[in-house]
């Protein structure tokens, strides 16, 4: 089972929700940290090193002595990644979205395929837990493919769970992050900000066709907005956690509430029974493109 | 020769544009022949990436040799200095006011990028 946890609005506790959740189950658990730019799940789960890998996007290079400068790559690329000066291609490996058109159209097989490393996979192990973790270089931008490759790691066979901790908002990567869930829990606070973001978060994956929850976080903050959209739509409430200090003064310390409070690991067990309820209701596991 | 100055407009009266990438319109000014063409940079200024890389491209594919702009952001200063073409700066308010001070040789050339792309 499958199960992405993502929000719209960035800092509602997609990774206290996804590391807490993680520790609760008590059974082997993989977590996949799909915040590429910015990955933290490692800080909570503190994981033993198990393996590390480089993510490599192909790129075109041009083969100077076969190129003409006709400009027929330059005119096709859709990502502006390439410019003639006088006969000669400037390729811009950073602005390349890797679709091939360059090298396919290229008359005079004057392009070829290069490697461009882009960032890192790492598998860790703590207990149960499982993480692996994207990291996208600083300075690039393409997160998707990280994130496809994070999500490579585990087979669509795979008989334990397994939680995404989705990037924020709703562009491409929150999308690939999401896409081929069981189920997606959308983190908001009860606050008009986190419902904004949570509104664009709920079209997003409506459109991504997965079923979806909403986990009511910092509950007692803010008033009952979220929870009077989440009942005008129909969408379920899989679990509140409350406003509470403490939760706070743990997580800064790096700490899992979880792992100090009896209370918060019912909380969260009884969140993951109503997630699993929701992915097997409404899953769409055939579809899967993981 | 030909020199390209950033406008928000179609005319030498047009206000000048200190942005590159997506400025509205580049005016190419031919100082031998003394006329003035436009280029639309529309198609630049709503891409979603690489506006300052296709904006150099288009410069240069222009003819000019000379370019008058506030400022300049790392790829399209890689374009524009690997064609060779001499960048001049400016917080000029007209296009013309611009095109002034460069003949009277008051304006300052610029050595590489002063921006990190997306400035704006």
């Amino acid at each position: 089972m499958r199960i992405a946890i993502a929000s719209g609005k960035g800092g509602t506790g997609k990774t206290f929700v996804t590391v807490n959740l993680a520790r609760s189950l008590g059974m082997p658990v993989t977590v996949l940290d799909c915040d590429v730019e910015e990955p933290n799940s490692n800080l909570f789960l503190h994981g033993d090193l198990v393996s590390q890998s480089r993510v490599s996007v192909c790129v075109p290079h041009v083969l100077e002595d076969a190129c003409t400068g006709c400009r027929v790559c330059a005119d096709a690329c859709q990502f502006n990644a390439i410019a003639v000066i006088g006969r000669k291609p400037l390729v811009f490996e950073d602005m390349c979205h890797s679709c091939g058109v360059c090298t396919t159209l290229c008359p005079h097989d004057a392009l070829i395929e290069v490697p461009h490393e882009i960032g890192t996979v790492t598998v860790r192990q703590s207990q149960h837990v499982s993480l692996v973790e994207g990291l996208l270089d600083v300075g690039k931008a393409l997160a998707v493919p990280v994130i496809r490759q994070v999500k490579g790691q585990v087979g669509a066979d795979t008989d334990h769970p397994v939680l995404i901790d989705a990037p924020p908002g709703t562009s491409c990567p929150m999308v690939w992050a999401v896409d081929g869930c069981d189920a997606v829990v959308l983190v908001a606070e009860p606050t008009a900000f986190s419902l904004h973001d949570l509104t664009l978060a709920v079209d997003t994956v409506r459109e991504v066709g997965v079923s979806f929850g909403v986990v009511i976080n910092k509950d007692g903050l803010g008033d009952d907005r979220v929870a009077r959209y989440c009942e005008s739509e129909g969408i379920p409430i899989l679990g509140r956690i409350p406003f509470d200090l403490d939760i706070a003064r743990r997580y800064a310390t790096g700490a899992l509430i979880v792992d100090k409070e009896p209370r918060y690991r019912d909380l969260f067990l009884q969140m993951w029974q109503s997630i699993t309820h929701l992915a097997q209701i409404g899953g769409n596991r055939d579809e899967s493109l993981a | 020769m030909k020199v390209a100055l950033t406008a928000a407009g179609n005319s030498l009266e047009s206000p000048f544009d200190s942005r590159f990438g997506r400025a509205q319109t580049f005016i190419i000014y031919d100082t031998d022949t003394e006329t003035t063409t436009v280029l639309d940079n529309a198609q630049n200024l709503n891409s979603a990436q690489g506006a300052g890389i296709q904006a150099a491209q288009h410069v240069l594919d222009s003819g000019a040799t000379a370019l008058i702009t506030g400022h300049l952001g790392p790829k399209a200063a890689k374009v524009i200095f690997a064609a060779g073409i001499d960048v001049y700066q400016t917080d000029a308010e007209t296009v013309a006011q611009a095109l002034a001070m460069f003949t009277s040789k008051a304006l300052k050339p610029m050595k590489g990028a002063d921006v990190d792309g997306h400035w704006v």
